[in-house]
Formats: structure tokens, C-alpha cells, sequence
């Protein structure tokens, strides 16, 4: 079961997120510091899913911006890193040629 | 009041901020703007407001005063503002949230809503955050949503039931009719959301499982058969453009098909046959050469792992998570090992053929990987191949992380106990492991390590000559040297004497060897517990050596100034042991006995209290119960004539001090007091459960029922030997049985042994005695405990034997016991 879906900037600046289990809004802030935290520091040949708590995190990287989900374990792995990749090329079509910019304006369009 | 801002600006604006706070500001200044706004009942721009409150939100400020405004949104007749408002809805609202239950009215509008997109809205919006109240109000009218001919809608309502089943099991029977058609679609939409609705109807209920493995129709519906033929769809038919992935169709609805037929499939042999074909197609037709491929094959190699498939699938299954294993790619290894992981109980042989491979992947960059890798590794290794496996592991213990280090250490230590082909390359191995990771291992592994040792009997020359070398050079290691300095303590004869017959002997002199445990004493890398250790050893040097024997004693009385209260304590009773009762010391610093393995900390726990002068410190340890070798037990066996008694091994009374002098207790107390685990073995020197004076108190241990009656179990020749029981409450097939041996003769008796034998139904474990020698006139006893471990609550017997000195002449006497009283053994 999909926890959690996260874009998050190499700043540290979430550009989307949507929870799909109840999180303190003051922890939100946290667990994605951490996370971001966490992908920033593996280098690129390494494996793209890490062991966080209690649930895995698989994430990808496109240019400035990590797509991170967070997943228990019932799920498999690499086809929510496909899915990932899925969305991405969905709003590479949607706005012709998506860039963080784009994400940060359209929200709601991309909440929907 | 001006328009207010639009989104866009405000997200502009708020990129313009350098810093965290002139971002806090930013936002307060509009959420002030837009609470004002709210308060002036704004038609026109509420939606904007919203939308940028849902920014903010984003961000992580407080929002809450948002969601009366999204209720409102909802209710308007604007296509816009229901939007933002249901949204403002899904990310706001929640249960927990009193103001939900409003919108309940709205979204039963909503449905029947005339515009399918309104529709839409409403069914995501419940799917996401409804209540459980909001959903059995509401599940009507989504099942009758359910079985429209409209897919856009279909699919979304069958997602709101999944939400609807989660939250409101009972519900689940309503939307059994509806799925029945579902999967007749063409639409993959529809068909992907309904195969997650079976999916989480088969996990939630297993009735609606077995409903669905066996459901029979004439139409021929059967569910694993159609899930067949969609799946054998989706491979064969050619490139469709709109549900393609790089080359394949529609990957995520084949996974998720995979996924319901690996829980239709589990433990259920008709649907598992059903499926063998497909699987196997799928696992050889897929292209392997994109991502998306691999995690096709990934699931079905799951599923093949899950149901009952044959042997032969099973095999294709292992090799292609073999080949996983050869990729380049780090996602997919990782996957391969943890599968392999997950199936290495159940098909081991298929696995070891990979063996190399995963040794492979320990030396792999990637923290995940070798994490993986290493507890392969650990369940692969097996009687053939300990050896290789082991000098991999050992080789990856050095190289690794600090984070790996405690688990690989202890997993080395299981297998080598579990597999170790001679008992010199298990304590080879071991050395080798303190001596890499020493300071990593954790605590429990030292008394393990020396209870190894003193097992391993002939060894114990080769042992201390290693552990001598490991030290000489560098002792920053504790545990390995905590090892040593009790091994040296122990064995220090040995190591001087120069026999050794595994290695080449070192010339070591008595001075040599004290030199180092004096260093370990003074060093500032020694933890206090270290130092404890290296005293304790040296101690019991001084009756091991010959011609040191003052050079320790002036160590010892060095220490008894120590600022350390532990080591000060220790010195100073020493010291004691030197001036007033030399005439123990030998018998006190005996060599150990090889010590039974503790497991658990059963019923069986003892508390001991301290000597008398030290009355209000309680402690407790489990005793490990000293075992005697075989040949005493055979000689009872021999007396006793063989019927069914099983011989009873007593503990050793080798090192008996005498009936206590206060200072004698002090020493054995104190020496338990010592709190921390690792020292466990350190109080040993004399008799493991010495402190009998502390079992007649014995809390655990209550006398049920106002007392059992206490029997005389022998009297003769002046010896009455009395039998008190006690029952545990914790363990009631434990009888505790305390004798007290008394000697009415003029003369005392000495060397007194008291031994017992049950039948075959009884285990029996003696304690040791409180002493060997019984004064005259009935003017002291002597006290043991035994304890009887009766399952199978028979009537207790017991033979015993006893020998002591009696008037110059030995004595002995075989004797039975039958005189039970019931309430001791029902």
C-alpha cells in the first residue's frame, strides 16, 4: 500500500506531497527533510530502494527534483518505481516538457 | 477590500524569500488577508483562497481554518469552486475532523449528479478520507454506481469500495452481485480497479475467498480462468498504443493480476494447476531487457513462490531470480536477494547453486545490497560449505561497515557453533572475530566464548597460547581481552609449562604472563570490567604459579587503594584470602569445571542474599548448574542395579569452603553483586550457586497450602537426613527438595556426599551442598538443595547414597526413599 508520495527539491523544498495515511502536520515537515536527507546521500549506482523505519522508500531522480514514495510491504518494488516513471512522462505530455516549475504552479492540476 | 491574489502570485512571491522567515511572514500576512476574506462571505474569490490555502498547507502551515470555506466550495453550483473544494476536502479533512459528517449531505447530491465528472469528484473524494459512518450511508448508492455502463465512472466507484470495504467490512457482501460483471470489460481501467477490488475482498475475508476460488456459473465465470484469459490477453495481443510501457502492454494491470492469482492461488491446489501454464508463459515471454519487464517477472516469480506450484516451475523461478542476480542493474539485485531470501527455507538446494554469486554481491558499493547479501549468506551456510563461506565472511567482517559489524559477528558466531567441523578451527574462528571486530561484539559473546572453552577440554593448551599472542601485541580489544585474561587465569600453567601440542610452544615465563595481565590492569583503554577480569586472573595465578607468588600478592595489595570500588573490593578480599585463610585459596581457586550451557532463565532463578554482614543487597543469577563428567554417574548406575533409574548428576563440591566466616561470604557475595552480565563467569571462581545460606530464603519458591509435611528420608548409624519440601508456584511440576543432614554421634563426619537417583519420568538436578563436614551432637547440619522436575506428576521415588568419613573409617550407604508425602509430586 502506497503511504505516501512526495517531489521534493534537492533543497529540501516539497513541491507536492500527498499522504495517504494520517500524518501530524508537524511531522510532515520532518519526515521529509529526512527523507530527502536520505536519497541525497546514495550515489547514482546505487540501488533505489532504502529501508526507512518501517516502511521502504523508492525514489527517482529527475534533474533537481526526487520523486519519492513510500511503500509497505506488500507492495512491489519496482512496479511502483515504474509507476513513478509513468507520472513523470504523464506530465511530460500534460504540460509539453514538465519542469520543477511547472509542478510548483499547477498543483491543483496535478492533485487531481 | 482588493481582489485578492492569485495563486500564481502568491507561489511567485513566496520564491522571492531568501529566508525561512521572510517566507513565515509572507504567509501570515495572506492568511490574515484571506481570513478577513472569509469573514466577508467573498462568493467570487473563495475558490482562489482556497487554493492558495491548500499551498500553504503544502508548505506545512496551519490551514484549519480552511475547511468550513471548502464545505461551502463543495455546495456551490460551480464546477470550479466543487473542485477546489472537494480537493481542499481530500487534503484537509479527515475523521479525525468533526466537520466531515457535513459534507456526507453533498456528496449523496453529488452522485446523482447529472455530470459524470461531478460524479467523479464526489466518488474520489469519499474514496479518499470518508468515515465510516459517511460510508455505510453512502454505500448504496455506490454499488449502484457500480453497475453503470459508463467505465470513467465504473472505475472510480469500484476504488471508492475498496475505501468502503477497509472501512466497513460488514459491507462487503453488498458489492459481491456487482463484481460478478466486472471483469466482462474492455476498458483497462475498469478492469485494473476491479481486479484491486477482488483483490482486497479475497485478503480481507477468507469466505470470500473460497467463494471465489470455486464460484460456478453456467456462463463459465470462473474467476481463475478469466483472470487467465485477460493475462494471456495482454501478452499476446500485438503493440496497442494506449496501454503501452515500453514495449509491453499494460504492465501495472499483468502485475496486478499476478498479485490476485498469487492469493487465489496459495494453499489451494485446483487454482494453482489452473495457473501453472500462464505463468510459465509469462515467465518466458517476457522481455527482460527494460525495467518494466523485470518487474514482471518479479511478481510472477512471487506468486510462483506462493502457490502450490510444480516443481519444475519452481525451478524456472529460482533461475531467473539467478539471473537477476547476474544484472547490472542495483534495483534488481536487490530484489533477486530479497526474494532469495524469502525462499531459501523452503527450496535451499535451489539456491545454494547460487551461492557464489551472492558471496559476490558482500563486496558489492551499495549499503542495501550487502545488507541483503550478508543474511543470505548467513542461511546459506550448512555442514559442506562452512568453511569457504566462512573465510568470506570473515574477509567481509573486516572490510564492512561499523553498522554491520555486530550482526555479522553474531551471525558468524551461530553458524560456527551450528556447523564448525573441529572444535580448534571454532576457536579459531572466534579469535579470528575478536580480533577484527572485537569491540563490536556484543556482550553475551564472552561468557558463550568461555563456556566453549572450557568444554573443549583438550584444547586448552592451544587455546591460551593463542590468546597469549593475540594480547601480547595489542590489548584495546575488551572482549578478546576479557577472553584472555580469564583464559590466562585459568589455564596460566599450561601456558608456561610450554605444551602445546596443535602449535609450535612458546617459552613463556610466569613473570612474562604477569607482566600483561598487569598492563591490561593499568592501561587506560581497560573498561573497569576488563580490570576486574585481569585481577580475578591474576589471582588465581598465584596457585597455578610457583615462584611468583609474592610479586602477585604485592599486585593485589596495590589495588586494594584503587579508586575503583569494584576493583578495591576485589583487591582487598584477596588480600584477605592471602592473610587469614590461606589454607582455602588452593581449594577456592581449583580449576573450573567444564559449565552445562545456561539457555533460559526458567523458573529456576535462585535469589541470593549476601552474608551476614552485608544483610540488604539482594541478587539475582541463574545457576548454571555445574556438570560432573560421566564417571560418577556411572558409578550409581552400577550400584543401582539397572532397572529404570536414571543416574543423577551432582554438582562437584571440588572447592568447598568451609561453613562460612563472615568475610568468606563477603568475598563470594560481593563477587555476585558484580551487576553487569559479562561478569557472570568472573564469580565462578569458586562453586557456581555457592551462596546456599541465601536458598532457604527462597520467594520464588512458595509452600503452597500451609506447608507440605517434611519427611525423614534416612536414619541410621546417627545420620538422620530430613526432607523439606517446597513447590513452585511459577512451575508446578518443580518440587524443591531441601535436605538437612544431621550427625547425632559424638564425632563429626567429614567429606560428606549426598547423591541421588530418580526414575527415567524425573529429571533431578542437585545443588551444591553447604558444606562437606556435619558437627557432633546435632550442632550444625549440612544443607543442600535438589530439585525435581516431574511432568508427568508419578509418584516421587528417589535412591540415595551417601559417603562420608566417620571415625577414621570411610563409610557408605545406598538407601530408597519412598515415603513421599503426595502433596510433594501431585
Amino acid at each position: 500500500m502506497i503511504k505516501f508520495f512526495l517531489m521534493v527539491n534537492r533543497q529540501g523544498q516539497t513541491r507536492l506531497s500527498r499522504y495517504y495515511e494520517h500524518v501530524e502536520i508537524n511531522k510532515r515537515t520532518m519526515l521529509e527533510a529526512e527523507v530527502i536527507k536520505n536519497c541525497l546521500s546514495r550515489s547514482n549506482d546505487q540501488c533505489s530502494f532504502i529501508e526507512y523505519k518501517d516502511f521502504k522508500l523508492v525514489y527517482r531522480q529527475y534533474a533537481a527534483l526526487f520523486v519519492v514514495v513510500g511503500i509497505d510491504q506488500t507492495e512491489n518494488e519496482m512496479a511502483v518505481y515504474e509507476l513513478i516513471h509513468n507520472f513523470v512522462e504523464v506530465l511530460d505530455k500534460y504540460f509539453s516538457r514538465v519542469s520543477e516549475l511547472d509542478v510548483s504552479f499547477s498543483i491543483s492540476e496535478i492533485h487531481l | 477590500m482588493p481582489a485578492p491574489i492569485r495563486l500564481r502570485e502568491l507561489i511567485r512571491t513566496i520564491r522571492t524569500a531568501r529566508t525561512q522567515a521572510e517566507e513565515r511572514e509572507m504567509i501570515q500576512k495572506e492568511c490574515a488577508a484571506i481570513r478577513s476574506s472569509f469573514r466577508e462571505e467573498d462568493n467570487t474569490y473563495r475558490c482562489r483562497n482556497v487554493a492558495k490555502l491548500l499551498y500553504m498547507h503544502m508548505l506545512g502551515y496551519p490551514a484549519h481554518f480552511g475547511q468550513l470555506e471548502c464545505l461551502k466550495l463543495i455546495a456551490s453550483q460551480k464546477f470550479t469552486d466543487k473542485r477546489i473544494g472537494y480537493l481542499g476536502a481530500m487534503l484537509l479533512l479527515d475523521e479525525r475532523q468533526d466537520v466531515h459528517l457535513l459534507m456526507t449531505n453533498c456528496i449523496k447530491n453529488d452522485l446523482n449528479h447529472s455530470t459524470q465528472y461531478v460524479q467523479g469528484l464526489a466518488l474520489c473524494t469519499l474514496g479518499c478520507m470518508g468515515s465510516s459512518e459517511m460510508c455505510r450511508d453512502l454505500a448504496g448508492e455506490v454499488e449502484k454506481l457500480l453497475k453503470t455502463s459508463n467505465s470513467y465512472l465504473r472505475k472510480k466507484a469500484a476504488l471508492c469500495a475498496v475505501h468502503v470495504i477497509r472501512k466497513v467490512p460488514e459491507l462487503m457482501e453488498m458489492f459481491l452481485p456487482a463484481t460478478k460483471n466486472l471483469l466482462n470489460e474492455k476498458n483497462h481501467g475498469v478492469l485494473h480497479t476491479s481486479v484491486v477490488l477482488l483483490t482486497e475482498m479475497c485478503e480481507r475475508s477468507p469466505d470470500m475467498l473460497a467463494h471465489f476460488r470455486k464460484v460456478r456459473q453456467l456462463s463459465s465465470s470462473q474467476l481463475v480462468p478469466q483472470l487467465v484469459r485477460i493475462l494471456k490477453n495482454l501478452i499476446m495481443s500485438g503493440y496497442s498504443p494506449e496501454h503501452d510501457v515500453s514495449g509491453i502492454s499494460d504492465p501495472f494491470l499483468q502485475v496486478r493480476i499476478l498479485r490476485l492469482l498469487r492469493i487465489l492461488g496459495r494453499n489451494d491446489d485446483d487454482s494453482s494447476e489452473a495457473m501453472n501454464d500462464i505463468l510459465a508463459q509469462v515467465a518466458t515471454n517476457t522481455e527482460t531487457s527494460k525495467n518494466v519487464g523485470n518487474a514482471i517477472l518479479y511478481e510472477t516469480v512471487l506468486t510462483i513462490m506462493d502457490i502450490k506450484s510444480e516443481s519444475g516451475l519452481r525451478v524456472l523461478a529460482i533461475n531467473i531470480l539467478g539471473r537477476f542476480l547476474l544484472n547490472n542493474d542495483k534495483n534488481i539485485r536487490y530484489v533477486a536477494l530479497t526474494s532469495l531470501l524469502k525462499t531459501v527455507q523452503t527450496d535451499h538446494n535451489a539456491v545454494q547453486r547460487h551461492r557464489s554469486t551472492i558471496v559476490d554481491c558482500l563486496k558489492d558499493l551499495d549499503v542495501s545490497i550487502k545488507r541483503r547479501a550478508m543474511e543470505l549468506s548467513f542461511a546459506l551456510v550448512n555442514g559442506n560449505n562452512v568453511r569457504g563461506m566462512m573465510k568470506e565472511l570473515l574477509y567481509f567482517l573486516d572490510s564492512c561497515e561499523p553498522e554491520f559489524k555486530a550482526d555479522c559477528a553474531s551471525g558468524i558466531f551461530l553458524a560456527a557453533e551450528k556447523y564448525a567441523p573441529s572444535k580448534r578451527w571454532h576457536i579459531d574462528t572466534i579469535m579470528r572475530v575478536l580480533t577484527t571486530a572485537g569491540s563490536y561484539v556484543r556482550d553475551d559473546a564472552v561468557p558463550n566464548l568461555i563456556q566453549l572453552i572450557t568444554n573443549s577440554v583438550e584444547m586448552h593448551a592451544y587455546t591460551v597460547q593463542r590468546l597469549y599472542k593475540a594480547i601480547l601485541g595489542d590489548y584495546s580489544q575488551q572482549p578478546l581481552v576479557q577472553v584472555a585474561s580469564w583464559c590466562i587465569g585459568e589455564y596460566g600453567d599450561l601456558l608456561v609449562s610450554g605444551q602445546c601440542e596443535e602449535e609450535e610452544p612458546i617459552q613463556v615465563t610466569e613473570d612474562e604472563v604477569l607482566d600483561i595481565l598487569e598492563s591490561v590492569l593499568i592501561s587506560n583503554m581497560s573498561a573497569s570490567v576488563t580490570r576486574g577480569y585481569a585481577l580475578t586472573a591474576i589471582m588465581k595465578l598465584s596457585t597455578r604459579f610457583t615462584c611468583t607468588v609474592n610479586r602477585i600478592k604485592k599486585v593485589v595489595s596495590i589495588y586494594g587503594s584503587s579508586i575503583d570500588v569494584e576493583l578495591q573490593q576485589r583487591a582487598v578480599e584477596y588480600n584477605a584470602l592471602f592473610k587469614k585463610y590461606d589454607h582455602m585459596r588452593p581449594a577456592l581457586l581449583e580449576r573450573m569445571p567444564v559449565m552445562e550451557k545456561v539457555t533460559t532463565n526458567g523458573p529456576t532463578e535462585v535469589v541470593q542474599t549476601n552474608g551476614e554482614t552485608e544483610p540488604a543487597v539482594l541478587e539475582t543469577k541463574p545457576p548454571p548448574s555445574g556438570l560432573q563428567p560421566a564417571s560418577q554417574a556411572n558409578d550409581l548406575l552400577d550400584l543401582l542395579g539397572g532397572s529404570d533409574i536414571t543416574p543423577v548428576i551432582p554438582t562437584a563440591p571440588t572447592s568447598k569452603p568451609a561453613c562460612a566466616g563472615g568475610e568468606l561470604l563477603d568475598l563470594l557475595g560481593d563477587l555476585n553483586l558484580t551487576g553487569s552480565p559479562v561478569t557472570a563467569p568472573a564469580p565462578q571462581i569458586a562453586q557456581p550457586p555457592f551462596l546456599l545460606d541465601g536458598l532457604t530464603s527462597q520467594p520464588l519458591f512458595n509452600d503452597v497450602a500451609a506447608g507440605i509435611p517434611s519427611i525423614t528420608a534416612y536414619n541410621k548409624n546417627g545420620l538422620k537426613i530430613d526432607f523439606t519440601f517446597e513447590r513452585s508456584n511459577t512451575n508446578p511440576s518443580v518440587t524443591v527438595i531441601t535436605i538437612q543432614a544431621s550427625n547425632s554421634t559424638e564425632l563429626e563426619m567429614t567429606d560428606f556426599v549426598f547423591q541421588a537417583a530418580v526414575p527415567k519420568t524425573f529429571q533431578l538436578q542437585l545443588l551444591s551442598p553447604s558444606s562437606s563436614v556435619i558437627p557432633a551432637f546435632n550442632s550444625g547440619t549440612i544443607t543442600q538443595v535438589i530439585k525435581v522436575l516431574n511432568p508427568q506428576k508419578q509418584q516421587l521415588r528417589m535412591r540415595i547414597k551417601l559417603t562420608y568419613n566417620h571415625k577414621g573409617s570411610a563409610m557408605q550407604d545406598l538407601a530408597e526413599v519412598n515415603n513421599f508425602p503426595p502433596q510433594s509430586w501431585q
